[in-house]
């Protein structure tokens, strides 16, 4: 099969922007454990649905799947709405609940069925090209590119239909209700293609490596912009882009496909929440450092300011007693005076430091303030 | 009828309960066309609550309400609102015209999208409350008084003949709290009922033509003259109040 490794990418790529797309707006509504109860708690839906059509591929799998997501987000939000358990603890509740039947319908049906644990559970992209959609006896390619790009389609569709009204309950969901929404209907469809793409992407990924490609893309996009239009498109770019490198790094390496794409997707994460510009971590880092010298540099000016043309003003400007005036580290002294001096707040006469103009007025800005 | 006619707002016999516990006691208000509206009373007098109960945000144990004489599912339209700043996530990824843009949402209903002329009547609406120059800003790069010049921004461009506000000078500077109250006074000159849930005693009188005094039950409704005194004020506060009444 010379084009297999083409069709495991283009499997990927499907996925990832399919589970993207959906992401965002959990991400956004802050609902991604919501997302990782669903993917759980759709096995028993899968599992009866399987009993049915003996088959994995059925379009009433992810039907059913659907289904039984809703039924977990409902069932969440019931407990909820009893006011004795609170979000995540009814969500905690919730999805094992359901689960563990899918698990017991498995193993008690073990011997007759040819579904594994371990397959729901973690996937395996690399057999995903094996099951091939046959059109009047034509092989046409992998189910699960067709099932995968099917619901990015939708998703595709629903986002773009239902763009200015997702964006409103996202964002304010009372003004949509006065307004005459009803974000129910938008909350229960959304969450219906979050199940939908979930089971589809089980193929993939299984049912916990889901949440990284639903969750993580999305996650990092938010770091990098503060449009909503922008945020959709770098969650699939981002997304098709961590596929494909976790695809050839496992390639190379002969290991799972889906922990890997997991893996780069938290890396290409950790490595955005780190570098990016003026909200990453380095560039706070960074801040507090300059705010650190900055400060100690207006104390200094300050100090100079208000002893300046006194009778003591000799002795306290002299640098090799400032440390003991102002209660420094003598090192920590000597590089904010070294600092002042590169910024021109003050200048240096034998051993005295004397303020420069522009030292003075920071100086008087900073005591009127 | 025409007493009847005459009321922009007509609550009846409402309470609210969260579990047991009721946070409005058979509220009865009746707010006339084109007044400025204090509703006010202390922390968990049901305050919020009575306007989300106007709004349908929250479902009564009991009681009505009617907008213009009609229920408020057929009225939502011309009644606007703003919520309390906090009620939202501004670090959510978007500008200030969007968010302006999203009360002509409304008005487009489901689908479709707004155009040029809702873009005309935000930047409009912006102007209003002097943040013009602020369209591209991001929402979370805002101060808590632009922050809620927006949210009034957005509720003008509904065009809504009644104005419910949760809290509009809360956490405003002085120089912002000045513009709103003109605003809100010019929104009643023009006909406009324009209800605000009040926290400061001290300006009642300077600021608003009605007053509702409310704590679960409604201690009294009227004309600031009539309505606001020490009195009905003491009923309210329950006697704790360190207030003295400006002349």
């Amino acid at each position: 099969m010379p084009n297999l490794n083409l069709d495991i990418i283009l499997i990927a790529v499907a996925t990832a922007s399919a589970c993207a797309l959906p992401g965002v707006f959990l991400v956004l509504r802050r609902m991604t454990l919501m997302s990782d109860a669903i993917s759980h708690a759709i096995l028993p839906g899968i599992v009866l649905a399987f009993f049915l059509t003996h088959s994995l591929s059925s379009p009433l799998l992810i039907l059913a799947a659907g289904a039984t997501g809703v039924l977990t987000v409902v069932f969440v939000e019931l407990l909820q709405k009893t006011k004795l358990v609170k979000e995540d603890a009814a969500i905690g509740l919730t999805f094992p609940a359901l689960f563990s039947i899918g698990v017991i319908l498995i193993s008690k049906h073990a011997s007759s069925v040819h579904l594994d644990i371990d397959a729901v559970l973690l996937g395996e992209l690399a057999y995903a090209p094996l099951n091939r959609l046959k059109v009047f006896g034509y092989d046409i390619g992998p189910t699960s590119l067709y099932v995968m790009s099917g619901l990015l389609i939708l998703n595709l569709i629903f986002i773009i239909i239902f763009y200015k009204e997702l964006k409103l309950i996202t964002f304010d969901t009372s003004l949509a209700t006065t307004l005459g929404f009803t974000p129910a209907i938008i909350h229960y469809g959304l969450m219906t293609l979050v199940s939908m793409t979930t089971v589809g992407a089980f193929d993939a990924v299984g049912s916990i490596l889901v949440v990284a490609l639903i969750a993580g893309p999305p996650a990092t996009a938010y770091l990098m912009t503060d449009s909503l239009p922008r945020m959709l498109i770098l969650s699939v770019v981002i997304g098709c882009v961590n596929a494909v490198i976790g695809y050839m790094i496992a390639y190379v390496l002969d290991v799972s496909i889906a922990g890997l794409i997991a893996t780069v997707t938290l890396l290409v994460f950790a490595f955005i929440f780190i570098l990016v510009p003026n909200r990453g971590l380095l560039a706070i880092a960074r801040r507090h450092i300059r705010q650190k010298w900055e400060f100690a540099q207006t104390m200094l000016v300050i100090h100079l300011f208000n002893h300046e043309g006194l009778p003591e003003a000799h002795t306290e400007s002299e640098i090799a007693h400032l440390h003991e005036h102002l209660q420094w580290e003598p090192t920590f002294a000597s590089q904010v005076v070294k600092y002042a001096l590169n910024n021109r707040y003050v200048s240096q006469k034998a051993a005295q430091l004397t303020l420069t103009d522009r030292g003075r007025t920071i100086a008087q800005k900073a005591l009127v303030q | 009828m025409q007493a009847l006619n005459s009321k922009a707002i007509e609550v009846t016999d409402l309470t609210v309960a969260y579990q047991e516990t009721p946070v409005l006691w058979d509220i009865d208000l009746d707010v006339p066309p084109g007044v400025l509206l204090a509703i006010v009373g202390p922390n968990g007098a049901g305050k919020t609550t009575l306007i989300k109960a106007i709004l349908g945000l929250v479902r009564p144990a009991a009681g009505n309400v009617l907008i213009y004489n009609k229920p408020y599912v057929t009225q939502r339209r011309i009644v606007g609102y703003v919520p309390q700043r906090g009620s939202v996530d501004w670090d959510f990824p978007t500008n200030v015209l969007d968010v302006v843009m999203m009360g002509r949402y409304g008005a487009l209903g489901w689908i479709k999208r707004p155009k040029k002329r809702d873009r005309e009547l935000a930047l409009h609406a912006l102007e209003k409350v002097g943040m013009e120059n602020y369209t591209t800003r991001q929402i979370s790069q805002l101060s808590g008084g632009q922050q809620q010049r927006i949210f009034l921004a957005r509720a003008l461009v509904q065009d809504a003949t009644i104005y419910l506000m949760d809290e509009p000078f809360q956490g405003v500077d002085a120089t912002t709290e000045r513009a709103i109250v003109s605003l809100l006074q010019e929104l009643r000159e023009n006909g406009k009922t324009v209800v605000v849930v009040h926290h400061d005693l001290q300006t009642v009188t300077d600021y608003f033509d009605w007053v509702t005094l409310l704590n679960i039950r409604r201690i009294a409704s009227g004309p600031v003259e009539d309505t606001f005194t020490t009195e009905n004020l003491r009923e309210t506060y329950g006697g704790r109040i360190a207030f003295i009444k400006n002349r």
